[in-house]
């Protein structure tokens, strides 16, 4: 057991570093949920790719280094150290990557992966419905078959980045005879263009009355073939992959967390330090907090490279993170006091509104305890 | 980076496992309560067979050398069967007496260490770093007290006082007693000595913890009220959810602790330890209901010590501090 980075490991870093110092930008872009700040963040993304660094553990062959799990830590470590901004792409590069990797075609990696790894196609995610959100497998907006391909109908919403990207993917009913018992039978994977005839974008503002999400409204818009992910009928094992993806550790890289926690701590001691206690030991709690989700993640990859896999441990890091991060915000605010109500003080305000989220999407912290408990402690299944 | 117990780490806590489970620890940690300390040094000598007690004791004073990551695996071993005693303070002696010698003053190690490593000395321990009160010190053989940069053996000790936990038994050290040693180099291995006995105390407490979940987690699925096991409603799900949670994120943070051994980040597995092994006492109460009130039921055991281990080597608010101003003697 160790600590220790390998050689290669700390070479990777330090040209991480040098890479990062030279081209983060100085300022902080301006919010990716505007439409201003989603072009900044999708040229950052251009400019991360042109030198390989969008998507390092991604093959060369679409725009990676083809670095492990550990230099993808390190990677995020630099990258959320350096200041660098949240990613845009990240529904795609997150949730729909690695489910292209695991069952989506050569020519359908071909086509989306490149351009997802550059910013130039942003992808949004249409997974929940306005009667199906955590429970994902009663969402009842259909594809039909068509010659050719599939013509999709119905309403998504809470689509995340829906208001500006470029395109979606989601699970659409396909058998439209909906076995009670088994409610995740007949259900398709596809992706679809945003500005494709019959759909309509309605974007909805958030808490802070940013577009961070949207409405779809799908009226027979034809999705191809080409842009089914693995077989018709199987989308729920499929997405149930990428479900696991966002819960796990891709979506929150520990990185984030401990740059976080180290902007709270200057600033604290900014603010005179120890004078009071009870914010002392809430930014202590913040700084543990995110040394415990780094060494978790450590552990997690030390047990991939092992060859082990993670089943439903991801719900206790879906639950830790989310919570956490809503934590860390809050002691931000308290920390600087009358001025914490600004909406426009800083990245403390809007991280905030973003952490508030966090224990809604991705599978709700609700239904998170349900996995930990039924399927980590082996508790009975019970009332809801 | 390999953030992992090897094969032989997880052998070492399965051994002692099944060993402790052999060793009815309930019934002697009751019997050590009443001041009856056969049966819990008849544990004690099993644990010294086991090497536990050599683990933070140079080969050359007949120890395994200083093993923390070891220690730590140990030590949740010992809080998940109660084990009696002041394992935490003979384990700290050990590194109190190796870092003493390390820093040119060995008769001290000489003398005491290998009887110490061996387990034929239980050994207890107070520094000022650890609060007034040493453990178990009329149950000890050998009595060690660091104040002022001056290390002795204490030549006795005042009243024993309950704790809140009937199994340990807190008194004070007289503070008189032959010298051992003088000098910055006490002081030095005394605060050094204060985190190995803040890291075994973080594992026993995650080990506290663990037990009192298990425990729970057991009872809510045979315990049924309303025609149904009490485990399958929601309510109760979440709470044990979270009790893992807890213990989860302690984890990692005890080993991280135990490989670089540097106070902030002992102090921040101990802080975690602490806090999750509390709301497992929290949750197992509550969920177990009125039978966890009572003193005959053995979870007792788990509900109270959880809660003494809390302050034992670092308040939740001093292990806080530590976190942030660097380390001890710091801000």
């Amino acid at each position: 057991m160790d600590l220790d980075f390998t050689a290669g490991e700390g070479e990777f870093r330090q040209r991480a570093r040098a890479w990062l110092a030279g081209h983060v930008p100085g300022q902080p872009l301006p919010s990716l949920e505007t439409r201003e700040g989603f072009a900044a963040h999708r040229a950052w993304e251009g400019e991360l790719a042109a030198d390989r660094w969008s998507v390092v553990s991604w093959p060369e062959e679409y725009g990676g280094q083809g670095v492990d799990i550990v230099k993808w830590l390190v990677f995020e470590e630099e990258y959320f150290a350096a200041g660098g901004p949240g990613r845009v792409s990240q529904n795609g590069i997150n949730l729909l990557a690695p489910t292209l990797f695991d069952f989506g075609t050569d020519e359908q990696r071909a086509r989306i992966l490149p351009p997802m790894a550059s910013g130039e196609v942003i992808w949004a995610q249409a997974w929940s419905e306005p009667e199906s959100g955590s429970d994902l497998a009663s969402l009842r907006s259909t594809a039909r078959r068509t010659e050719g391909g599939w013509l999709i109908s119905g309403q998504k919403t809470w689509s995340s980045r829906a208001a500006f990207a470029d395109r979606a993917f989601g699970l659409f009913r396909s058998d439209p005879a909906v076995d009670a018992a088994k409610p995740h039978r007949g259900l398709t994977y596809l992706m679809f263009p945003l500005d494709a005839d019959g759909v309509t974008v309605r974007p909805i503002g958030r808490l802070d009355g940013k577009p961070a999400f949207a409405e779809l409204f799908l009226d027979d818009v034809f999705v191809p073939d080409d842009d089914v992910i693995g077989e018709p009928g199987q989308g729920w094992r499929i997405a149930m992959s990428t479900t696991g993806n966002e819960r796990g550790l891709t979506l929150r890289s520990p990185g984030r967390f401990v740059a976080t926690a180290d902007r709270l701590v200057r600033q604290w001691r900014a603010h005179g330090g120890p004078g009071d206690t009870a914010l002392r030991d809430r930014v202590a709690d913040a700084v543990i907090g995110a040394r415990a989700y780094q060494l978790f993640t450590w552990a997690n990859a030390s047990r991939f490279a092992a060859g082990e896999t993670i089943g439903a441990e991801s719900s206790l890091n879906k639950v830790f993170w989310s919570e956490y991060d809503i934590a860390l915000h809050e002691t931000a605010l308290d920390l600087l006091g009358a001025e914490g109500e600004l909406a426009d003080g800083g990245d403390w305000a809007e991280g905030y509104v973003f952490s508030l989220a966090g224990p809604i999407y991705a599978g709700t912290n609700e239904i998170q305890r349900d996995i930990i408990a039924e399927r980590l402690l082996g508790l009975p299944k019970g009332r809801r | 980076m390999r953030f992992l117990l090897d094969d032989e780490q997880r052998e070492f806590a399965r051994s002692l496992d099944a060993m402790l489970t052999a060793a009815d620890t309930p019934a002697a940690a009751r019997a050590w309560a009443a001041g009856d300390f056969a049966p819990g040094r008849a544990v004690w000598g099993r644990l010294a067979d086991a090497g536990v007690f050599a683990l933070a004791v140079p080969e050359e004073h007949e120890g395994m050398g200083l093993l923390p990551v070891e220690t730590a695996v140990a030590f949740v071993e010992l809080g998940r069967h109660a084990v009696p005693g002041p394992v935490v303070e003979t384990v700290a002696a050990g590194a109190l007496l190796s870092r003493l010698a390390g820093l040119g003053d060995a008769a001290p190690a000489k003398r005491l260490l290998p009887s110490l490593a061996s387990g034929d000395a239980v050994t207890t321990l107070a520094l000022p770093e650890g609060g007034p009160f040493a453990l178990d010190a009329d149950a000890a053989t050998l009595r060690l007290t660091a104040t002022g940069g001056e290390l002795r053996l204490a030549s006795g000790h005042a009243r024993v006082e309950r704790s809140l936990d009937p199994v340990r038994r807190l008194a004070r050290l007289r503070p008189d007693g032959e010298l051992l040693a003088s000098g910055p180099s006490v002081t030095e291995a005394s605060r050094y000595a204060a985190d190995w006995a803040s890291l075994a105390t973080a594992a026993q407490a995650l080990g506290v913890g663990l037990a009192l979940l298990d425990r729970t987690v057991a009872y809510v699925k045979q315990r049924t009220q309303f025609g149904t096991p009490i485990g399958g409603f929601q309510a109760v799900k979440h709470r044990l959810a979270d009790v893992l949670i807890g213990l989860e994120f302690a984890r990692p943070l005890l080993y991280g602790a135990a490989l670089t051994l540097k106070t902030p980040d002992v102090a921040a597995a101990k802080a975690a330890a602490g806090e999750a092994a509390y709301g497992a006492a929290r949750a197992a109460l509550q969920l177990h209901g009125a039978i966890g009130y009572t003193a005959e039921y053995d979870l007792s055991l788990w509900l109270t010590k959880a809660r003494a281990l809390r302050s034992a080597w670092g308040s939740p608010g001093e292990c806080r501090r530590l976190v942030l101003s660097g380390g001890r003697g710091v801000g």
